[in-house]
């Protein structure tokens, strides 16, 4: 079994490419960002042309999709080959189209982006309408994505079918069950791209159904996070206990939890919809309550990764109550970065929850506080994982080793994270309150009282850019120094073992038919009429506009 | 399956605090009518000019201090035919449609906010009890213009 301790040479690579892109993203993506904050809080006038909106979508699609989807895809790749061994050829060539397929795509999104062609956020919403090219780049980019899942799905069922197990590995059924909800979720929006966005850009049909084309986005767009945040998820679940020296402290849970969150993360879209028109308040407030249900999985989560720490604590030899939270190995990088992201991410989680709460969404929608609260969840929890896992994983690909300066390196750019973000995301989140809208330049709207006063707030989101920007220099260091100039050995990829004694794992879990079937019900159910009223009830479509 | 006794004491108070707010929200949006702007009325986008009540926006008195403000948000303002000033306790009731892209419709300090799509018209009321200079904004991004698009509301004592 000693060849599956090593991700193998030809996956590494498969991996690497994935990362190396998502990495140069981040940097990209941070420049566009400081710059943001800057240009917002009034300290800086953008030079040659360049418009804050056009930096603002480059921001959004760099690190919202670019990076996380990049990282996220090379991350299973190489967790498969170390808990499944080897990618077969088949699956393997199908990586790398993907890989191709997903990069073509972000170019050509990239280069319209940079045109000026495609000022239109990440959101695009419609009837703000880009040249066809950038919608062409989103889809092949999907497509790329949808044929990297094809290839995990495949080694995964190739590996059940010669290994004769009704099991397989918690990593490996966690990745596929991420890729299966990214399979459900992005029908939505692809649909929306390829019938309604394309066609009309192209001139074809003149006019686009805008609700319909928001609820199809909306529908990919709640999963979209769940994309995000389950392989750190995988993280806290499978390789952190291995970390600290513990065990995981239930399979089966942690299966179930997953399977919530196919379940519960996509009928859910409407959350993002409330404050619409042309949705009755009763679908909004179903939804609603479905989208509480996703808490139920992270409820279950949270207990049992503080279970993990506090086993792994007492056998170390901790006392007393909250002993075992000091003897968690808090200078170690691999640690102690998606420790950071964890804790964060209670704050986070319970802002969602707000933002979510039918009405009380009214008191924050759309302005400084929704930015605040992506920034915890996202840019923090999942971002922070995310770094902590590149600081094995990269190595590992690499044949190279993480040396006890990275690790020092490792922690300050946590540390400079953790507080960059505290003055941005609590700048936002305080001044969002106060009513500032988001995605919003610099402006005192006429020197209007209420505007003057939220420049405080500005300026100290500028700082708290400043110093994230720092960070993301020194992430890139690190980065780069993992990659191409660390002493060469050996990193272990940590994979935990589940606690003796755990109940052994029901196969229902893996029944895919059964979870893929109840998903689409509660799908069905939460779309079907309000979704039917938008198409019979539709207004006169809309056409294009270019307002940039 | 098994779960240990503490994850399921755990469990129970989560989901039944779960169950709770969503109590509280339902019997307050439902119940005591907060639910969100989710208004159903819709229009051709295009004729905007030539609809009522748009065809004329503007200020109009319908009730005891209760009005109706009709407007008109397009790239990159909100229009309106009479001077936004109300006096103090009024009740207004906002009407507006797009004429162009999506919009966003915010008063800070109030909890006024709701999406404008075009094709749709949406609707929100709220009582001014004190006051003051207030600013009606679009919070959603419609144009290079979009953090020009406000315009001031003031209500007189």
């Amino acid at each position: 079994m000693m060849n599956q301790m090593i991700v193998d040479r030809n996956d590494a690579k498969l991996s690497m490419a994935h990362l190396y892109i998502a990495f140069a993203a981040v940097l990209l993506g941070g420049i566009a960002g400081l710059l943001q904050t800057l240009v917002r809080s009034g300290t800086i006038v953008l030079p040659a042309g360049i418009g804050y909106y056009q930096l603002l979508t480059a921001h959004g699609i760099l690190l919202a999709l670019v990076f996380t989807t990049y990282f996220i895809i090379g991350f299973f790749y190489a967790g498969m080959s170390r808990t499944m061994g080897k990618f077969y050829d088949q699956p393997y060539r199908l990586g790398w189209l993907g890989y191709i397929v997903m990069t073509i795509g972000t170019v050509l999104t990239t280069i319209m982006i940079l045109l000026n062609e495609g000022t239109v956020l990440y959101t695009f919403y419609a009837p703000l309408k880009a040249s066809p090219w950038f919608y062409i780049g989103l889809t092949l980019f999907i497509v790329g994505t949808w044929l990297a899942g094809g290839a995990m799905c495949h080694q995964y069922y190739i590996w059940k079918k010669v290994s004769h197990k009704k099991i397989s590995p918690l990593f490996s059924f966690m990745a596929v069950m991420t890729m299966v909800l990214w399979f459900v979720a992005t029908i939505g929006v692809a649909v929306s791209v390829i019938f309604q966005f394309i066609p009309w850009s192209f001139g074809w049909v003149d006019e686009i159904n805008i609700l319909l084309s928001r609820t199809l986005f909306w529908y990919f767009g709640h999963p979209l996070v769940y994309f995000w945040l389950l392989p750190a998820y995988v993280c806290w679940y499978v390789i952190i206990p291995e970390i600290i020296g513990g065990k995981i402290f239930s399979d089966s849970l942690a299966r179930l939890s997953f399977v919530l969150f196919l379940l519960f993360s996509i009928p859910v879209g409407f959350h993002h919809q409330l404050l619409e028109s042309g949705i009755s308040p009763f679908w909004k407030y179903l939804q609603v309550v479905l989208t509480f249900m996703v808490i139920v999985p992270s409820l279950m989560t949270a207990f049992s990764l503080f279970a993990s720490f506090e086993m792994a604590g007492r056998k170390k030899g901790a006392k007393g109550l909250f002993g075992w939270f000091r003897a968690l190995p808090w200078k170690d990088a691999r640690f102690f970065a998606p420790m950071v992201g964890m804790l964060i991410f209670i704050p986070a989680g319970a802002g969602g929850i707000i933002n979510a709460s039918n009405q009380m969404n009214q008191i924050v929608h759309n302005t400084l506080w929704v930015t605040g609260h992506f920034h915890l969840t996202v840019a923090s929890s999942v971002a922070l994982t995310f770094f902590g896992i590149a600081y094995w994983l990269i190595p590992h690909l690499t044949g190279r080793v993480l040396t006890g300066k990275m690790h020092q390196m490792a922690n300050l750019q946590t540390i400079l994270w953790a507080v960059g973000m505290f003055f941005m995301s609590g700048a936002m989140h305080t001044v969002g309150l106060l009513g500032a809208p988001r995605r919003t330049a610099y402006t005192t709207y006429q020197n209007n009282p209420d505007a003057l006063g939220w420049m405080p707030y500005e300026v100290a989101m500028a700082v708290g850019g400043s110093i994230l920007f720092i960070a993301i220099l020194l992430l890139i260091y690190i980065i780069t120094d993992l990659a191409f100039f660390a002493p060469k050995g050996k990193e272990d990829f940590p994979i935990g073992e589940v606690a003796e004694g755990a109940e052994k794992t029901p196969s229902i879990l893996e029944n895919w038919r059964l979870w893929l079937g109840i998903a689409t019900v509660l799908i069905l159910v939460a779309y079907t009429v309000p979704v039917v009223h938008m198409i019979e009830h539709a207004p006169p479509g809309s056409p294009g506009y270019k307002f940039w | 399956m098994h779960m240990h006794k503490l994850e399921r004491l755990w469990l129970i108070i989560g989901s039944g605090a779960l169950v709770v707010f969503l109590l509280v929200i339902g019997v307050n949006a439902f119940a005591m009518g907060h639910t969100p702007p989710s208004d159903r009325d819709i229009l051709d986008p295009t004729q905007v000019d030539l609809t009522a009540p748009f065809d004329d926006p503007g200020l109009k008195k319908i009730g005891d201090n209760e009005y109706e403000l009709v407007l008109v948000a397009q790239a990159f303002t909100f229009q309106s035919n009479d001077e936004l000033k109300i006096p103090e306790g009024a009740t207004v009731h906002f009407k507006v449609t797009s004429k162009d892209v999506v919009h966003g419709f915010q008063i800070p300090k109030t909890n006024v906010n709701m999406m404008i799509t075009p094709g749709h018209v949406n609707t929100i009321t709220h009582t001014f009890d004190e006051a003051g200079q207030f600013l009606i904004l679009c919070n959603e991004y419609c144009g290079v213009g979009h953090q020009a698009m406000g315009v001031p509301l003031e209500v007189i004592k």
